[in-house]
């Protein structure tokens, strides 16, 4: 009987047709690590759902690979005297997906929806803005309450992303059941947790750099399974590879890897107002950041692969404060730090994700702290849970990533300036406040510099948070993909990209 | 028989109502609700107290309870706040994969797990009975997930026969269907398999050594005919209700196995929905889950009393 079962099934395997049929060479199948929330991009949030955006919406700018903002479509924005309007001019000719024109109205729009749809998760991102002014059909002028330098970069991801105005107003709060933008692929068809499908817009104004017909996303949770369909031939390209497989992946001739230092950052975030608790005493957490070997950390449980660092942004990001180099370790001065507090043997509970590699990272910093007296417990727990936690103040360290923005004040202000939403560690200080309000006000390069060198004075004494590193971003792609880009968000372009 | 039905219909009702009370309590315990669950990297508190509202997040638990019964009772399962669709719409997508996966897993656990109980019922103590009980500890013991993993890294990235993962409708291409859902279907039923074999080695014997079984022997009727008719019918009440119970667990735990095989099933939306605190469609599955239970339980209650007059009578 068992052997009637694999005749029938090895009969079955031969009659099927073979596995790469000539419609799938013209599709990128392209692994995501989750399946998107609303394909919407005034209520989106997730990551994997930015991935889709790239296809589907184009954005008013984009950034370069050294985080400068580059046109898209806007093809030209200057800020007033008073720095407080940024007037764009846009790409003439652009269409949607839906035959629409582009214009100055659109993007009106747009931002007004951002600003006002409820539930909208734009909103915050560019609050400052007062009034927008179709001024002509291809100028937008953009009315700040107060200067706010992040505004552009902020355009640069999904507050910058224009819907057609006549779709959104059909479809209402349904709108992410068939969004229409005016990116490079139009919207086909989603089948929750398994697949979502877009296709080439053949009215796209850069229609010629588009090579790649169809793209299929598909979310695949497990990185071992992702990696595992990328080499049986039924992905093209995956993201968020693990730094564990890497080596695995450059064995292989037939796959090619992509990597780019992420914007974001992984630290310990200390409960600063947890009364009774040892990490309330500045010297504890001093103590704590003496005891660890960052390198070590990402030697340990990322092949070395990450990036060791000690501020908001990585040491490799142009806004990186060189005043401020990565401390060595030195387990004696944690040892002389907790004595002078008074506390020798700190018990902290450090709370974290229960994913594949949080927990290590803890274990090591685990090990790590006790050479100095800490007695570190971990607590694992879902990432709804720890972000409830963390919402209300039950914790005492927090093992925490933030993906990260392309200005830094996307990786600070929510964090450090008093009662933001983002501020887990309770931090409030009128020094650094100041700091982060000045980098707000001024477009100026060095003024924002110098903002940012009296933020980290402040805030890298003060330590509510202890930065540890930088992770890599991983993609991993099969050989007959070219021409694909490393870019610091963590996005894909599919400009330039082709599949052989 | 219908006074027996009738009876067993009237209990599913209460059963039904309890456990949908049970998973909407003890989705409380759960910390952290839909509204953070939604709000993400960004938390914004203004979103959060939005959406709060606006799915009576905020209302207490009897309230919330009774506007989730009311809708049921007209048929209404709520809406996924995460996916931005009806729950009843959700389930009617993913219960067909599940269940078809399910059927075919049923089909690889009989035909390898009662044919080879048989076998090792027959011949006790031989070599066969030995390699049976090996391949059922095996079975039994191997995770689906390393499995599924290995089965894929043999036939999908060095032989390249089968799909590594994903599903296509048997409407679109039945032969992909079924090459999709091969490896799958072979893990899932592969630990049932070693259950049934179990089982069936177990009624078998005890069967085989009843009076009817000797007195037939002793007349000289054929031991295929005496395993296959006359012993097989009698063994089959308890194989019936124990596949019953693997059918349903089935339906309810493919979760490991469609995870790994990327399968979009119901499995799928339930760890999903409960990871994003998506409580109207951890709710809806539950209940979908709950019900095909007790279908199921009737099913096989019928079905042995079918077999088994007196059962009728209970």
């Amino acid at each position: 009987m068992p052997r009637l079962f694999t005749a029938c099934l090895l009969a079955g395997l031969a009659v099927s047709a073979p596995l790469a049929t000539g419609a799938q060479a013209q599709t990128l199948r392209f692994g995501l690590m989750e399946d998107p929330d609303a394909l919407d991009p005034t209520l989106a949030r997730t990551f994997a759902g930015r991935m889709v955006f790239a296809a589907l919406c184009d954005k008013l700018a984009d950034i370069g690979p050294d985080l400068k903002p580059v046109p898209q479509l806007a093809t030209r924005w200057a800020w007033s005297d008073d720095q407080k309007a940024l007037t764009l001019t846009l790409r003439p000719g652009v269409r949607f997906h839906d035959g629409e024109p582009l214009n100055a109205a659109a993007v009106k729009f747009s931002l007004e929806r951002h600003l006002k749809l409820p539930g909208s998760q734009r909103r915050g991102e560019i609050a400052p803005i007062d009034t927008i002014e179709a001024v002509d059909d291809l100028t937008v002028k953009i009315n700040l309450k107060t200067p706010f330098a992040p505004l552009l970069a902020q355009f640069t991801d999904r507050a910058g992303m224009i819907v057609s105005p006549k779709a959104a107003e059909r479809l209402g709060d349904k709108f992410a059941t068939a969004p229409v933008c005016a990116g490079p692929y139009t919207f086909v068809e989603r089948v929750p947790q398994d697949r979502i499908v877009v296709e080439r817009f053949d009215d796209y104004w850069n229609k010629d750099a588009i090579q790649i017909k169809r793209i299929e996303f598909r979310p695949i949770p497990d990185t071992t399974v992702r990696l595992t369909n990328l080499r049986a031939g039924q992905l093209d390209l995956i993201e968020r590879l693990a730094p564990t497989d890497l080596a695995q992946v450059k064995r292989d001739p037939k796959l090619k890897v992509g990597q780019a230092y992420e914007l974001g950052f992984s630290g310990v975030v200390f409960n600063t107002a947890r009364e009774g608790s040892p990490v309330a005493d500045p010297r504890v957490r001093a103590a704590f950041e003496a005891a660890i070997d960052r390198s070590a950390i990402t030697q340990v449980v990322y092949n070395g692969e990450y990036l060791a660092g000690n501020q908001w942004v990585s040491p490799r990001n142009p806004n990186y404060v060189t005043d401020h180099p990565v401390p060595k370790r030195d387990v004696a001065k944690a040892k002389a730090l907790l004595k002078e507090a008074g506390i020798e043997k700190p018990s902290i509970t450090m709370m974290v994700y229960a994913n594949n590699d949080a927990p290590q990272v803890g274990q090591v910093i685990q090990a790590m702290t006790r050479e100095a007296g800490f007695d570190v417990k971990l607590q694992a727990t879902d990432f709804t849970t720890s972000l409830d936690q963390a919402d209300k103040g039950n914790f005492e360290a927090y093992l925490y990533n933030w993906s990260g923005r392309p200005d830094p004040d996307g990786n600070t202000y929510s964090f450090l300036a008093c009662k933001m939403p983002l501020n887990y560690a309770r931090y409030c200080n009128q020094e650094a406040d100041s700091a982060m309000n000045a980098e707000r006000l001024t477009t100026d390069a060095d003024q924002r510099r110098a903002a940012w060198k009296r933020l980290a004075d402040r805030v890298l004494t003060d330590k509510p948070l202890v930065y540890l590193f930088h992770r890599k971003l991983l993609w991993a792609y099969s050989q007959r993909l070219t021409g694909f880009g490393e870019y610091p968000d963590g996005l894909v372009r599919f400009t330039g990209l082709k599949l052989d | 028989m219908v006074k027996f039905l009738a009876r067993r219909l009237a209990l599913a009702v209460p059963t039904l109502i309890i456990a949908s009370m049970i998973i909407f309590a003890l989705q409380q315990l759960l910390p952290g609700d839909t509204a953070t669950a939604l709000s993400g990297e960004e938390r914004d508190p203004e979103v959060i107290a939005f959406i709060r509202a606006k799915y009576h997040l905020d209302r207490p638990l009897p309230v919330r309870y009774a506007y989730w019964a009311g809708g049921v009772l007209h048929g209404d399962l709520g809406e996924s706040i995460r996916l931005q669709k009806p729950v009843i719409e959700l389930i009617r997508e993913k219960l067909p994969v599940t269940l078809e996966l399910a059927c075919l897993a049923m089909l690889v656990a009989l035909v390898i797990g009662v044919p080879m109980g048989i076998l090792s019922a027959v011949r006790p103590g031989t070599w066969i009975d030995g390699l049976a009980n090996g391949v059922a500890l095996w079975g039994l013991s191997v995770p689906n997930f390393w499995l599924g993993i290995l089965m894929i890294l043999l036939f999908s990235v060095q032989l390249g026969w089968l799909p590594a993962s994903g599903y296509v409708p048997p409407g679109e291409s039945l032969s992909d269907n079924l090459r999709s859902m091969a490896m799958p279907a072979f893990v899932l039923g592969n630990a049932i398999a070693a259950v049934m074999m179990r089982h069936t080695r177990a009624a078998m014997l005890g069967v085989l050594q009843s009076d009817y079984v000797r007195t037939a022997r002793a007349k000289g009727v054929p031991t295929a005919r005496v395993v296959l008719r006359h012993a097989l019918p009698n063994a089959a009440i308890p194989i019936i209700t124990l596949g019953a119970l693997e059918f349903g667990q089935l339906l309810s735990g493919a979760v490991l196995t469609e995870q790994v095989f990327s399968v979009p099933g119901f499995g799928k939306l339930m760890v999903d929905a409960v990871f994003n605190r998506d409580f109207a469609t951890v709710q809806g599955v539950v209940i979908c889950t709950a019900t095909t239970y007790i279908l199921l339980n009737l099913a096989a209650d019928l079905a042995s009393a079918l077999v088994n007059p007196k059962l009728r009578r209970a």
